[in-house]
């Protein structure tokens, strides 16, 4: 066993676990730093590919952002999940089935895939020579010089996305007190307060 | 002998364990000079005088502090999450110290020397957000959690301002290994560092990095005189180190970078010196130096004011700044000013 195939039990092994301990653990905060730590086991079985560029896209993006906002909204929200996972025995056994049903889907259809002899090949031919140019560049060459087109429109979609959620949570309230910060910033000693020289024993 | 270090498991073992121990030994005692220098340097400008008391003018205090840390009681509130509660600080800690694997000290001085390293810094600066929020959760109290929100949105926000700075650089590059960054600023001494051709990105790094490592004049997280100390109220004895030792270790690391991003990294700034490692810890000296005076001489800011530069001041000047820069090294403006392609091109 060499040490590559040694990390990979570790991670493959420890994603496992940590996974299944995100389903069953009783505080959702718990459950989301289980979360965490199957995506940094993802990210190191995805070094152990050779592919450290989307390894490190993959801590930044999901675990660096998204599994923060989890966070916030699960320490924030008083949710009683032990409430909601009070059925769980009862669907348990119909989970189960599902499962078992998408293994065996899995399982039919790619045990039934054969390849072209002359497919494998063609496909390898593709991806050019990792000594010759690494991932992270080749990422870029496909997403910028081959698919540039398709690569913008999935940008607009995600722009379109964003201008649709903030309208839908922007409303302007008049009773609310607003801050203009241009105002406070040129906001000068003389117009809050002036010097008076009060003479002893006199007052103003 | 140097097959075994270089081919068996054992031997590769050991020669990285030595490596890392080649790093993390000289920087943890300097951590201990460095807090004593960020003490007496914040007491200079207040014209007090400072630790002055164990060792000559106080040079052991740090150390004695240290002993003090590890010797005192560890007390965990009634109602902590126990688990979390210790696992915070060590988070804190370890994403600080792990970072120092590709951070060169030299041509070639580096533990890791891989092609995507700051994506890899970038990725363990944005794991250091966990230390804050799950202290500040599992103390089970209210300022903590108060300060942990805080913190957490913070250098959430920063960290966009940053990465987006650090692109324009890359760009500039065409790398993203820091051997690769400073290569491309070796030449006419100071003048061909990048501070020149992304001057406006230097200031709005080195305050960026101040938010980032919850430094005055942006340390909201555990700003005293409202949340009493943040997300750090609960804790004591060594947790509370481990915490002290991880921000202030991030705040080094945050000094390396600019000195190697913008500043030359081991690159002497007279063309007639040589290159050297004493260049790149003189330069993170310096700027060890600015981020002290900072927190002496600057008051703090607003929580709200934090957000709006961040969101409404940084992010826009950032992204402007990106295409500006691709248009720049694209069309080659002054030749190599900006494009200084070491690969592909």
């Amino acid at each position: 066993m060499t040490v590559a195939d040694f990390a990979f039990y570790c991670f493959a092994i420890l994603m496992l676990v940590a996974g299944a301990f995100t389903v069953v653990s009783k505080n959702p905060v718990h459950s989301v730093l289980w979360l965490i730590l199957t995506f940094l086991s993802a990210a190191g079985l995805f070094v152990l590919l050779g592919a450290e560029f989307v390894a490190m896209l993959l801590i930044i993006v999901y675990v660096g952002a998204v599994m923060v906002l989890f966070l916030f909204v699960v320490m924030m929200l008083d949710v009683d999940f032990a409430a909601l996972k009070a059925g769980a025995a009862k669907y348990l056994p119909f989970g189960l089935l599902i499962g078992v049903v998408l293994i065996l889907q899995l399982f039919l259809a790619f045990g039934e895939w054969h390849s072209a002899p002359g497919a494998e090949a063609l496909r390898r031919t593709v991806t050019p020579d990792a000594v010759e140019i690494h991932n992270t560049q080749a990422i870029g060459m496909v997403m910028y010089d081959q698919y540039l087109m398709l690569f913008q429109l999935a940008g607009l979609v995600l722009l379109v996305s964003m201008i649709g959620a903030i309208t839908l949570t922007l409303r302007h309230r008049s009773d609310v007190k607003r801050q203009n910060v241009l105002h406070q910033m040129y906001r000068k000693p003389e117009d809050s307060f002036e010097m008076k020289d009060v003479k002893p024993g006199q007052g103003l | 002998m140097v097959e075994y270090f270089t081919t068996t498991n054992l031997g590769i073992f050991l020669l990285t364990l030595g490596q890392i121990l080649l790093v993390l030994v000289p920087l943890f005692v300097a951590l201990a000079f460095l807090m004593y220098g960020d003490r007496k340097i914040w007491a200079a400008v207040q014209m007090r005088k400072g630790p002055n008391i164990v060792g000559i003018f106080g040079l052991l205090q740090s150390f004695a502090d240290f002993i003090k840390y590890l010797v005192k009681e560890v007390v965990v509130p009634a109602g902590a999450d126990k688990f979390v509660f210790y696992l915070a600080p060590m988070i804190t800690f370890i994403t600080a110290a792990i970072a120092w694997a590709v951070i060169p000290w030299n041509d070639g001085w580096v533990i890791s020397d891989i092609n995507v390293a700051i994506l890899y810094i970038f990725a363990i600066s944005s794991l250091e957000v966990y230390g804050v929020i799950m202290g500040g959760w599992a103390s089970n109290s209210k300022y903590p959690f108060l300060g942990s929100l805080r913190s957490a949105a913070q250098m959430i926000s920063y960290e966009v301002s940053i990465g987006l700075i650090i692109i324009g650089v890359i760009i500039s590059t065409g790398s993203m290994n820091f051997g690769d960054i400073v290569a491309a600023q070796d030449g006419a001494g100071i003048f061909s560092w990048y501070w020149l051709p992304h001057f406006p990105m230097v200031f709005l790094f080195f305050v960026s990095a101040l938010a980032e490592t919850n430094r005055p004049p942006f340390d909201l997280p555990e700003a005293e005189s409202e949340l009493v100390a943040g997300y750090q109220v609960e804790y004591s004895s060594t947790p509370f180190l481990l915490f002290m030792m991880g921000e202030l270790m991030a705040v080094v690391l945050m000094c390396a970078l600019i000195s190697l991003l913008f500043f030359g990294g081991w690159n002497s700034p007279v063309e007639f010196l040589p290159d050297g490692i004493l260049w790149l810890v003189g330069k993170m000296l310096f700027f060890f130096f600015i981020f002290s005076m900072v927190k002496a001489i600057v008051p703090r800011y607003r929580y709200d004011q934090l957000m709006r530069i961040g969101w409404k001041v940084f992010l826009p000047l950032s992204l402007g700044w990106v295409v500006l820069v691709a248009f720049l090294a694209k069309y080659e403006v002054f030749g190599a000013f900006w494009a200084r392609w070491t690969i592909g091109g």
